[in-house]
């Protein structure tokens, strides 16, 4: 299947898939205006994976920023992920977060609560 | 005095390219004043939230209405408790009823009872046209951890002027 890759940009995250590890990364600030078209991309590509044969997706969340925009594309995302693992597909997420930002933490505690997929909670010095 | 502590100051049309400057500003501001990085992500944050609230909901008064153009107001200020983010801006007489009854059910609730709204709104999945999906001032609310101070100002027929100022610690 296709690969993604997004490159970063002030008001949007970088995304990246690493094939051999199985990882999708999701790095950065995510402030756009419109998240829903910034979000598609991605969403579908998730949809082509659930549709190949891989067995393992390790889903790591290296946010600094969102808005509340796109934090319903993030759950968007985190659904497709659930009906992943729902299908058989060995499915991880590690919410990064820094040291000192507790509301990044709740952030990703929330997302935890709603989806059935149990976070792993990797707190940085730095994103 | 009070003016001493401004920090931006702008009253005019909002473009996006506006708010990305805007944006810039203030973190740089805050990088000098050598604010720790949680202040300085919870002003970010919140700053988004409410410029982008301007971007989406803002309803223009028709020209004839007033002779000044129609503008918004933003203006960030520090003061001795920590920093104030205020903005203005025009809004539809008819929408003013449940714009004033969702703040103040938001003031009404204690921090937990803000972060579970949060949540039940974020996975209802609904999105409104705009793309806002009603999280904003529940957002804004959570991370600013104080009341919403809020005010409305009827203006010409069919218009008031909203103004809202967010506190941040």
């Amino acid at each position: 299947m296709e690969t993604i890759q997004i490159e970063g940009t002030p008001k949007t995250p970088t995304v990246k898939f690493d094939e051999p590890t199985h990882t999708l990364v999701i790095r950065g600030r995510s402030i756009p205006e419109n998240s829903i078209d910034f979000y598609k991309p991605l969403i579908d590509w998730l949809d082509q994976y659930a549709n190949s044969d891989a067995s393992e997706l390790i889903v790591k969340m290296e946010l600094e920023y969102f808005n509340t925009s796109s934090s319903k594309c993030i759950l968007d995302v985190f659904k497709k992920l659930e009906k992943l693992k729902n299908n058989g597909t060995s499915v991880s997420v590690r919410w990064h977060y820094e040291e000192d930002d507790e509301d990044m933490l709740e952030a990703g505690e929330d997302y935890d609560a709603i989806i059935d997929i149990d976070f792993e909670m990797i707190k940085v010095e730095e994103i | 005095m009070e003016r001493k502590n401004i920090m931006l100051s702008f009253k005019g049309e909002i473009s996006t390219e506006l708010l990305t400057s805007i944006l810039q500003i203030i973190e740089n501001k805050l990088d000098r004043f050598g604010e720790s990085s949680k202040v300085k992500k919870r002003m970010f944050n919140i700053m988004v939230e409410c410029l982008q609230n301007l971007h989406h909901h803002i309803s223009q008064p028709a020209k004839d209405a007033g002779k000044e153009l129609p503008s918004v107001i933003v203006m960030v200020a520090k003061n001795v408790t920590g920093y104030s983010i205020i903005t203005g801006n025009f809004v539809e007489e008819q929408e003013v009823g449940d714009l004033k009854n969702r703040l103040e059910e938001i003031n009404s609730m204690n921090k937990e009872e803000v972060k579970e709204l949060y949540k039940s709104v974020l996975a209802d999945g609904k999105m409104s046209e705009k793309g806002g999906g009603g999280l904003g001032m529940i957002d804004i609310a959570r991370k600013s951890g104080e009341k919403l101070d809020f005010g409305f100002i009827p203006f010409g027929e069919d218009k008031s002027f909203f103004s809202l100022n967010v506190k941040v610690k």
